[in-house]
């Protein structure tokens, strides 16, 4: 069907909205101390690799970055069509530090339910922060985003696309009516 | 990809691309097993009979803990003890598992495609643990999964199956599997214990150990199944180890970083001796942790998902 799209970030907005949310984690966590970033795959990984890059821009630090896949935690076992489990990847140890969670577009609220749950399963960090590139709305759960790229008010049937590029640098973020 | 099936019942029914994708998912799995805090929530609320007519050590506590870990309920009912022995059919003890709204039935089971037949007759899943001389899926996929995490592919190399090749089902479901995957297999073991036309499986058949060993990356020795032998295969357990159990020299055949595998148990000092089962070249116990794994991501497909026909 050939639909609506709306251009709602390019490039250089997601970059830009990518420096704001990196220098906002810095000052919140003052600093990179104990500060680690967590992407849920797949988009997720990706932002979480950004902000890793704009954090060590700005301080001259690598912050580590870990991934979770949150099929296991999911509270709908889904249809046969989407049974595949990634691998969760958290080589470090999660007690005692600040983590920021990461995903592209934030929705309902269920995906960081499920991965707030993974990253208990790790260890107890000292807070879990939220860092989403989109918010479009829609929260079913009492879940709420600490650092935002673009607030979206969308309806429930449009549809929110974030492209990347084979270096899986976000190129775009549309909106498909 | 989309993931039909219901039940595990062979390899013989999968495609390379179905088997693939299980062994994708028993990576994600493994990780789990190395965890402080070694559970998910996956399988809340399912329940998973393990239901062994056979003595199982490896294969029930594998399902069991695979099970345990993605927090299902597993319930183990082994034969001897259950109303089994009173003289109840398999279908009925089977039904009345299902009527207590069990998701799956994991079953080992002496007779050769026990488990198609609940399969065709149970809407819960089935999986095989082993039945008679048919197929025990669950085995040659940790197989492959241990195979293709030490050569890091499967495609291309050479495996020399070593035993009782009759009597095993670890064989056929491992012939299935690695050939699919591109593998080129090799069985080994006296005339009495190779059936004619094993070949057609597609697979070499060798008489002679040494040949099979010779240049393959893999070399997996079998027990001597003596509880499924009626009358005697071989003249005497010595006279089996002489020609055909692995020993250093037999074992330099083979190519210079061959692993070893046994499914288990092992009889030490008949298959292999001691040094070779403790060996720098022995993955005997990769294999089990991989067990672990890899059955987490059969119940994981069995038990998810809608029920579709299989």
């Amino acid at each position: 069907m050939a639909d609506d799209v709306i251009e709602i970030l390019d490039t250089t907005g997601i970059q830009r909205a990518l420096t704001r949310i990196a220098h906002e984690i810095l000052e919140r966590n003052r600093g990179t101390d104990d500060l680690l970033l967590v992407g849920i795959r797949t988009g997720g990984i990706y932002i979480a690799n950004a902000l890793q890059k704009k954090i060590a821009e700005i301080e001259g630090q690598t912050v580590p970055v870990g991934t979770v896949d949150i099929t296991m935690y999911r509270d709908d076992l889904g249809s046969r069509a989407n049974l595949s489990v990634g691998k969760t990847d958290i080589p470090f140890k999660l007690s005692g530090k600040q983590v920021v969670l990461v995903d592209d577009v934030l929705f309902t609220g269920r995906t960081i339910r499920a991965a707030m749950d993974a990253l208990v399963d790790f260890g107890r960090p000292l807070t879990i922060q939220l860092a989403i590139l989109v918010d479009r709305g829609h929260r079913e759960l009492p879940i709420r985003p600490d650092f935002v790229g673009r607030n979206l008010p969308t309806s429930r049937s449009e549809q929110i696309e974030v492209e990347f590029d084979d270096e899986k640098i976000p190129q775009s973020v549309t909106l498909h009516k | 990809m989309n993931f039909p099936h219901k039940n595990i019942i062979g390899i013989k029914e999968m495609t390379a691309e179905e088997i693939n994708f299980i062994l994708d998912s028993a990576e994600s799995f493994k990780e789990i097993n190395r965890r402080d805090i070694k559970k998910v929530p996956t399988l809340r609320g399912k329940t998973i009979i393990n239901l062994f007519f056979e003595a199982s050590t490896r294969t029930r506590t594998s399902f069991e803990i695979a099970g345990k870990r993605m927090s299902a309920d597993t319930i183990n009912i082994s034969a001897s003890g259950s109303s089994v022995a009173k003289g109840e059919t398999l279908e009925d003890t089977a039904k009345n598992i299902e009527a207590m709204n069990a998701d799956a039935i994991v079953m080992r089971h002496s007779a050769s495609g026990a488990c198609e037949y609940l399969a065709k007759r149970l809407d819960c899943a089935i999986v095989n643990a082993g039945d008679g001389m048919h197929e025990h899926p669950s085995q040659a996929l940790l197989d492959a999964f241990t195979i293709r995490e030490h050569k890091g592919k499967i495609e291309g190399l050479t495996v020399a199956i070593i035993g009782d090749i009759t009597h095993s089902r670890v064989v056929r479901s491992n012939i299935y599997c690695l050939s699919k995957l591109g593998a080129k297999v090799r069985v080994a073991g006296p005339g009495t214990m190779l059936p004619p036309g094993i070949d057609k499986l597609g697979c070499e058949a060798y008489t002679n150990i040494d040949e099979a060993i010779k240049g393959s990356d893999v070399v997996m020795m079998l027990r001597i199944q003596r509880e499924r032998q009626g009358a005697p295969l071989i003249p005497s357990v010595r006279e089996y180890c002489k020609f055909f159990s692995l020993t250093e020299e037999r074992l330099k055949l083979a190519k210079e970083d061959a692993i070893v595998m046994h499914p288990g148990p092992i009889n030490r000092g008949v298959e292999l001796p001691t040094s070779i089962a403790d060996g720098p070249q022995n993955v005997i116990l990769d294999q089990v942790e991989n067990g672990v794994a890899v059955r987490m991501a059969l119940l994981y497909l069995a038990c998810g998902g809608e029920k579709l026909q299989d």
